[in-house]
C-alpha cells in the first residue's frame, strides 16, 4: 500500500464523484442537468427510510435475499488449501446480481416519475434483470444490445421478449456492449422528459458508479454478518470477476475498511494479455474517458477505443468503474486475469466438485480461487462472488467443447 | 481581432460547416465549403464512440477510422488548410478521450502548432473542464462549449465562464441528424443565452436545408450544419466537393437574404 492510504477506503466518491483522479461526470451538456437531477433524487431516496424498506422488502420477497453463504468442501478438499466459500448470488431470482441493482434503480425511476426504461446489455443477464423489474412495475422497457452479442445470446433475447422488452440490435461500431451503451446513451439524450437510464454495472457518469456499487453492497454486506455469524471471523481473501465491476465491489466495498481482508479482482485475459484479444482494462488498458467517466480503458496510442474479447460475453467491456481503477492505485485491491481456457476449466471444477454450474463469468473467479486456494493453508478462508448460473452459457461451453446440441 | 472574431463581425450571420477529417478527400471537401461561403470550418476528429452523434456522422467517423485516420493526419489536414486559407477559422470539434489521450498540455500545443482557433469537446462539460480549456487559452485557442434546451438558468452562467469564440446552441435535446427544433423554441433559447453573454450565439444539430437555415439566421449569429455535409460525402464519395459546394452557397445566400 502506498504512502497516500486513505484513512477509510470507503468515503469514495468525492461530491463530484471522483474517485481520486477517476470518475466523474464526462457528458454532454443535453445529459448534464439530467445526471444532477438524478444525483438529487438518489440523495433524497438515500436519507428516505421508506425507500430503503421497499428495496429490502423486494430483495427478500422477489430476489429471493438474502442469497446462502455456503462452504463448498469438496471444492476445498480437491483443491488442499484454504477453505472456500462461495456467496450465492447465483440463487437470485433472474440468475445473477444483476437484479439487486435493477430493483434499486427501478425503485429510482419510480420516485422519479419517469415513464419508460431503457438498458444497455451484453451477455443479457441485465437486460433480462431490467426487463424483469419493468414487467413487474408495468413500465416499458428499451434493452439496446450489440448486434453480435443478439447472436451469441439468443435465449437471453428470448427470455427478455417474453417479459415483454423491446430489444434493438446495436449494428453500429463493434456491435457490442459498448455500442449498446453508446446506443443507450443516445436515447436517453433524446427522450430525457420521460427516460430513466438503468446502467448495469458500476460505470458511467456519477452518480451511477456509486449508486450502483450501494445497490449491490448488500451482497457483501450480508457475506461479512453471515461469515461472522458461520466462522466468528471475517475471511483472508475475497474474489471476484469483474466486467464492468458491480459484483465485485459489490462484495469488497463492504469489507474494505477491514485491513485484514485481502481482495483480489479477476479481468478476462480472453485469449491472453499479450496480445489484443482479452478485455483486462485495468492490467492491459490505460486510463482515458470513455461513457462518462475517467478510468482505465482498452485503446490505441490515438484515444481509440478497442474492442474487448472474452469467452464470457459479461466481461467484454473496454472499460471498467472509476472506483476499481482507484483501488488499484491505491494498492487496496490485487488485480489479475484469467484466460478463457482457464476459465473453462474452473467451469468444469466447479460442476464437477460441487454440482453447481456456474456462469463464465465467475468461472474465471473459481480458476483463481483454484490458484491462491493451493497457496494457502487450512485455516484460511477464500470467500468468492458466485454471482451468476451458467444456464446462459450452456451453448457457448458445448461449442468450445466440441459437442453438438 | 482573431480570425473567430472577424467571423462573427461580418455584416451577415456566420456560416459554420462540419466535415469529419479523413472522411472523403478532406482538402477538397473543406476547399469546397469555403468556396460555398462558409465563414467557420468546423473539422470533426473521428472518434470509435462519438456518443453523440447520430447515423450520419457515425458512419462518417467509422469510414475515416477504416482508412487508418490518426490524431496526426488530422492535424496535419488543420495545418494544410491554414496554407491554404489564412483568414478562415478552423475549429476542431470531437470527443474528449482522442483529445486528452497524450495530456491536455500537448493536444493544445499541437492545435496550436497547426494554427486551430477553436476546439469543441463534446464529452468535457464545465464541471470537469479543469485541464483542457485553461490548455487551450494558455495557447489562444477558443475553447468553444455547448449549451442546450436542458441548459437552465442556473448553470448557463458555468458554461459561459471560460468559454471563447462563440457559444454553441445545440437546437435539439437529442444526437445530431435528422430532428429540427422549433423556430419559436430556438429564439426563445438565443435570446435568453445573449442575455447572459456577449459571444456570439451559434445554432446547431438538425439544420438540412437553406430554408431552415435562413430561418434561424434571423434570429442567431451563425449557423451550423453538419449531418447533411456528411451524408453528401457519405453518398457521393471523391465527387462531393461539387454538392458541398452547391448546398453551402444555396445556405449562404438564404441565410443572406433573410437577414437583408
Ligand atoms: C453473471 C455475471 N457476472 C458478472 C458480470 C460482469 O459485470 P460486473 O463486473 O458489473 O459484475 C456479468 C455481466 O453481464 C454477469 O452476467
Amino acid at each position: 500500500m502506498t504512502e497516500n492510504t486513505p484513512n477509510s477506503f470507503r468515503t469514495q466518491p468525492d461530491d463530484r464523484g471522483h474517485f481520486g483522479e477517476f470518475g466523474g461526470r464526462y457528458v454532454a451538456e443535453t445529459l448534464m442537468p439530467l445526471i444532477l437531477d438524478l444525483e438529487r433524487e438518489y440523495r433524497a431516496a438515500q436519507a428516505d427510510p421508506a425507500f430503503q424498506a421497499e428495496f429490502d422488502d423486494l430483495l427478500e420477497h422477489y430476489v429471493g435475499r438474502p442469497s446462502p453463504l455456503y462452504f463448498a468442501e469438496r471444492l476445498t478438499e480437491a483443491l488442499g488449501g484454504a477453505q472456500v466459500w462461495f456467496k450465492r448470488d447465483e440463487l437470485n431470482h433472474t440468475g445473477a446480481h444483476k437484479i439487486n441493482n435493477c430493483i434499486g434503480q427501478i425503485l429510482l425511476a419510480k420516485r422519479m416519475g419517469k415513464t419508460r426504461i431503457i438498458a444497455e446489455t451484453g451477455a443479457g443477464q441485465h437486460g433480462v434483470a431490467t426487463a424483469t423489474v419493468c414487467a413487474r412495475f408495468g413500465l416499458p422497457c428499451v434493452i439496446y444490445m450489440g448486434a453480435e452479442d443478439v447472436a451469441r445470446q439468443s435465449p437471453n433475447v428470448f427470455r427478455m421478449k417474453l417479459l415483454g422488452a423491446e430489444v434493438v440490435p446495436v449494428t453500429s461500431g463493434g456491435a457490442t456492449l459498448k455500442d449498446a451503451m453508446n446506443e443507450g446513451l443516445r436515447d436517453w439524450v433524446a427522450n430525457v422528459h420521460d427516460t430513466f437510464y438503468i446502467i448495469g454495472t458500476a460505470a458511467g457518469p456519477h452518480p451511477y458508479p456509486e449508486l450502483v456499487r450501494n445497490f449491490q453492497s448488500v451482497i457483501g454486506t450480508e457475506a461479512r454478518a453471515q461469515m461472522l455469524a458461520r466462522t466468528g471471523r471475517l475471511p483472508d481473501l475475497l474474489v471476484a470477476c469483474i466486467g464492468g465491476g458491480s459484483n465485485a465491489l459489490g462484495l469488497f466495498h463492504p469489507f474494505l475498511d477491514d485491513p485484514d481482508v485481502k481482495m483480489l479482482g479477476v479481468e478476462a485475459a480472453g485469449h491472453g494479455l499479450d496480445g489484443d484479444e482479452h478485455a483486462a482494462s485495468l492490467l492491459g488498458g490505460v486510463p482515458g474517458v470513455l461513457h462518462g467517466n475517467k478510468t482505465y480503458l482498452l485503446q490505441d496510442e490515438d484515444g481509440q477505443i478497442t474492442e474487448g474479447h472474452s469467452i464470457s460475453a459479461g466481461l467484454d467491456y473496454p472499460g471498467i468503474g472509476p472506483e476499481h481503477a482507484w483501488l488499484k492505485e491505491t494498492g487496496r485491491v490485487e488485480y489479475t486475469a484469467v484466460t478463457d481456457e482457464e476459465a473453462l476449466e474452473g467451469f468444469k471444477l466447479l460442476c464437477r466438485t460441487e454440482g453447481i454450474i456456474p456462469a463464465l463469468e465467475p468461472s474465471h473467479a473459481i480458476h483463481a480461487v483454484a490458484e491462491r486456494a493451493k497457496q494457502m493453508s487450512d485455516d484460511q478462508i477464500i470467500l468468492m462472488n458466485l454471482c451468476g448460473r451458467g444456464d446462459k452459457d450452456i451453448f457457448t461451453v458445448a461449442e468450445k467443447l466440441g459437442v453438438e446440441m | 481581432m482573431n480570425r473567430l472574431q472577424a467571423a462573427f463581425s461580418k455584416p451577415h450571420p456566420a456560416f459554420v460547416a462540419f466535415a469529419t477529417a479523413g472522411d472523403g478527400d478532406t482538402a477538397a471537401n473543406l476547399d469546397a465549403l469555403v468556396a460555398g461561403g462558409a465563414d467557420v470550418i468546423e473539422l470533426g476528429m473521428p472518434f470509435t464512440d462519438p456518443m453523440a452523434d447520430g447515423p450520419a456522422i457515425q458512419s462518417a467517423n467509422l469510414r475515416s477510422l477504416g482508412k487508418g485516420t490518426t490524431t496526426a493526419d488530422v492535424l496535419q489536414m488543420a495545418t494544410d488548410f491554414r496554407k491554404r486559407h489564412p483568414e478562415t477559422p478552423l475549429v476542431l470539434m470531437g470527443y474528449a478521450n482522442p483529445m486528452i489521450r497524450r495530456g491536455a498540455e500537448w493536444f493544445a500545443l499541437a492545435a496550436s502548432n497547426a494554427d486551430v482557433d477553436g476546439v469543441i469537446c463534446v464529452d468535457i462539460p464545465p464541471e470537469e473542464d479543469g485541464e483542457l480549456g485553461p490548455a487551450l487559452r494558455e495557447k489562444g485557442i477558443a475553447p468553444i462549449r455547448l449549451a442546450t434546451p436542458t441548459t437552465d438558468a442556473a448553470r448557463l452562467p458555468a458554461v459561459i465562464e471560460g468559454s471563447e469564440g462563440f457559444l454553441y446552441y445545440v437546437s435539439v435535446a437529442g444526437i445530431t441528424g435528422k430532428q429540427q427544433a422549433a423556430i419559436d423554441s430556438i429564439e426563445a433559447n438565443v435570446s435568453r443565452i445573449k442575455q447572459s453573454t456577449d459571444l456570439p450565439v451559434a445554432v446547431g444539430f438538425g439544420v438540412r436545408t437553406p430554408e431552415q437555415a435562413a430561418e434561424i439566421a434571423k434570429v442567431a449569429d451563425g449557423v451550423v450544419v453538419g449531418s447533411a455535409f456528411v451524408d453528401l460525402v457519405g453518398e457521393f464519395g471523391d465527387a462531393a466537393p461539387a454538392k458541398l459546394q452547391a448546398l453551402t452557397s444555396a445556405m449562404t445566400s438564404a441565410m443572406r437574404a433573410a437577414r437583408s
